[in-house]
């Protein structure tokens, strides 16, 4: 089975050899899968060392040529460590870049707090509107969105995770509905690959499911025209990051939302993926107690 | 096609700065970058006004943003910008801060100010142009020394030497305002790492002409501009 990783791997090193426009920045991880690709394209493929502030300001002056940089590391270390990097080297120059990461929220279980960046979207959102991030929920929606990525100059964050639906839906940049409720049943928002643990945790209830790959630009368009007066937010980042985007497209409707995610706190605790969605309660029966709970609560 | 311009901006220079600065006691030689910034302007960088956007063009990057009057009186001198600009330094309605925006200024390269940035970009620059086989623009990037202090510029002087990337030059004004100083001198931080580098006088133009043409093959190049210690 091809994990995500793998197919972004594949896929610029295919877009390497296609399109002379495109740059790679690596600051060490994922060398040595870009090995073969280095050697046909040295001029185009950089690994800098662990030099995560230079892998970004190397990216800007591509940008600035005229070249369209990749750029891939750990989220931690690809957004986190490089804020001020990304919001002047590339935002305030005015150039954009294709900035993929791995070790999305707690893919990094094991290795603890300093490989986890359960933030990184909402860093995005602090730094205004640009920036197109998408979340795919399956490793065939990553070579779509990657090569679209590549033909623009646009700031993109594509945020790639070990997590996975069983199923792809590449078309879904805009909500798409995978499982239709009831006249006014509420509406459930699943992220990436927070949509299958919530199509189990929601089996025999009366509501909508939605999904979509791409939380950012939010597509408020069709989140009205599905409007219900109960919103579920489900996303695999910190809870809450779209909460603000979905109270202002429904500003004029009269609505509760809850808003279930990654939490903030750090659990000091190791263990694999499922163990962290569980102790998140993004788990199916911690998805379908929380969901219960708020519909039931507006029932009495 | 860009051409080298050599001119003297000297002359008109004190005038410029005064209207950008409203400052009748000073000298220009209050602004340490001065005399870098209007050598490499008069006699070394291959750009003009009509030419600012020529992927063939060399290109200046002031990463050490803050104090820009030099800069922004050397762009009108040459005729980037209207003179009439300087006279509302950081107005509301004005294009130039105090410190510069790529977006709003014609010529200007990047846009800088939190220090430790430009030589990052200075890199990217260097590599994207050498990628796409533009092999003459020389990509030239000013810093300070106490913005030496920043961590990521020793990323960037590190990477730069150790893939040999001859078409990047840096120049470090050097005015002594880092606060613990550069024991064992900034040139070697350089150096030790593959660049070469030549040590000048700041204020002499015929020294640092000489400095700032003299890159040698296969590596990049330093230039350290001794100016005044910062008063």
């Amino acid at each position: 089975m091809t994990a995500m990783r793998d197919a972004f791997i594949d896929t610029t090193t295919a877009l390497l050899d296609d399109d002379p426009r495109t740059a790679l920045v690596l600051a060490d991880i994922s060398a040595a899968q870009f090995a073969p690709a280095g050697t046909r394209h040295p001029d185009r493929v950089f690994n800098v060392g662990i030099r995560e502030q230079l892998m970004i300001g190397v990216a800007g002056g591509l940008a600035l040529t005229g070249l369209r940089p990749i750029v891939h590391s750990y989220a931690t270390f690809l957004v986190d460590r490089t804020y001020e990097q990304i919001k002047l080297d590339l935002d305030h120059q005015g150039v954009g870049a294709v900035l993929v990461s791995i070790g999305a929220s707690y893919d990094g279980s094991a290795e603890g707090r300093t490989h986890q960046s359960p933030g990184d979207v909402a860093l995005f959102d602090s730094l205004g509107h640009g920036w197109t991030v998408r979340v795919p929920g399956h490793p065939d929606e990553v070579a779509p969105l990657l090569r679209g990525a590549a033909t623009t100059d646009d700031p993109v964050y594509l945020r790639l995770s070990e997590q996975r639906n069983a199923r792809a839906y590449p078309d879904a940049d805009r909500l798409r509905v995978i499982r239709q409720g009831g006249t006014n049943a509420p509406l459930v928002l699943t992220v990436g690959p927070m949509l299958d643990p919530t199509l189990a945790a929601t089996e025999g209830m009366d509501v909508t499911v939605a999904y979509t790959h791409t939380p950012r630009p939010f597509d408020t368009s069709g989140l009205r025209a599905l409007a219900a007066t109960e919103v579920v937010l489900v996303e695999p980042y910190l809870s809450g990051t779209s909460s603000a985007v979905v109270s202002r497209a429904m500003a004029e409707v009269p609505h509760r939302l809850l808003a279930l995610g990654v939490d903030q706190t750090d659990l000091r605790r190791y263990g694999d993926p499922a163990d962290h969605a569980r102790w998140h309660g993004l788990d199916a029966d911690g998805l379908r107690r929380s969901i219960s709970a708020f519909l039931g609560s507006a029932r009495g | 096609m860009t051409t080298t311009v050599t001119t003297d901006s000297g002359p008109r220079l004190p005038g410029l700065i005064r209207r950008l600065t409203g400052d009748e006691k000073h000298a220009p030689s209050a602004h340490s970058t001065i005399d870098v910034i209007q050598v490499l302007y008069d006699r070394v960088l291959r750009v003009t006004p009509d030419a600012a956007d020529d992927p063939e063009r060399d290109r200046f990057l002031l990463s050490k943003g803050h104090g820009p009057a030099a800069y922004y009186a050397v762009l009108a001198a040459h005729g980037f910008i209207p003179e009439a600009w300087l006279d509302d330094l950081a107005g509301p309605a004005s294009r130039l801060g105090h410190h510069p925006d790529r977006v709003l200024v014609p010529g200007v390269e990047i846009g800088s100010g939190s220090l430790g940035h430009g030589l990052g970009l200075a890199v990217g620059t260097a590599l994207g142009l050498r990628a796409q086989g533009l092999l003459k623009p020389r990509v030239y990037v000013l810093l300070g020394d106490a913005e030496l202090d920043e961590g990521s510029n020793h990323e960037a002087i590190a990477y730069a030497g150790a893939t040999a990337l001859a078409n990047l030059t840096a120049i470090v004004v050097d005015n002594s305002s880092a606060t613990h100083g550069w024991a064992g001198g900034i040139a070697r931080r350089f150096t030790v790492n593959g660049w070469t580098a030549d040590t000048v006088d700041g204020r002499d133009h015929t020294d640092l002409y000489v400095a700032l043409t003299g890159h040698r093959p296969g590596r990049p190049h330093l230039v350290v501009a001794h100016v005044e210690n910062k008063g």
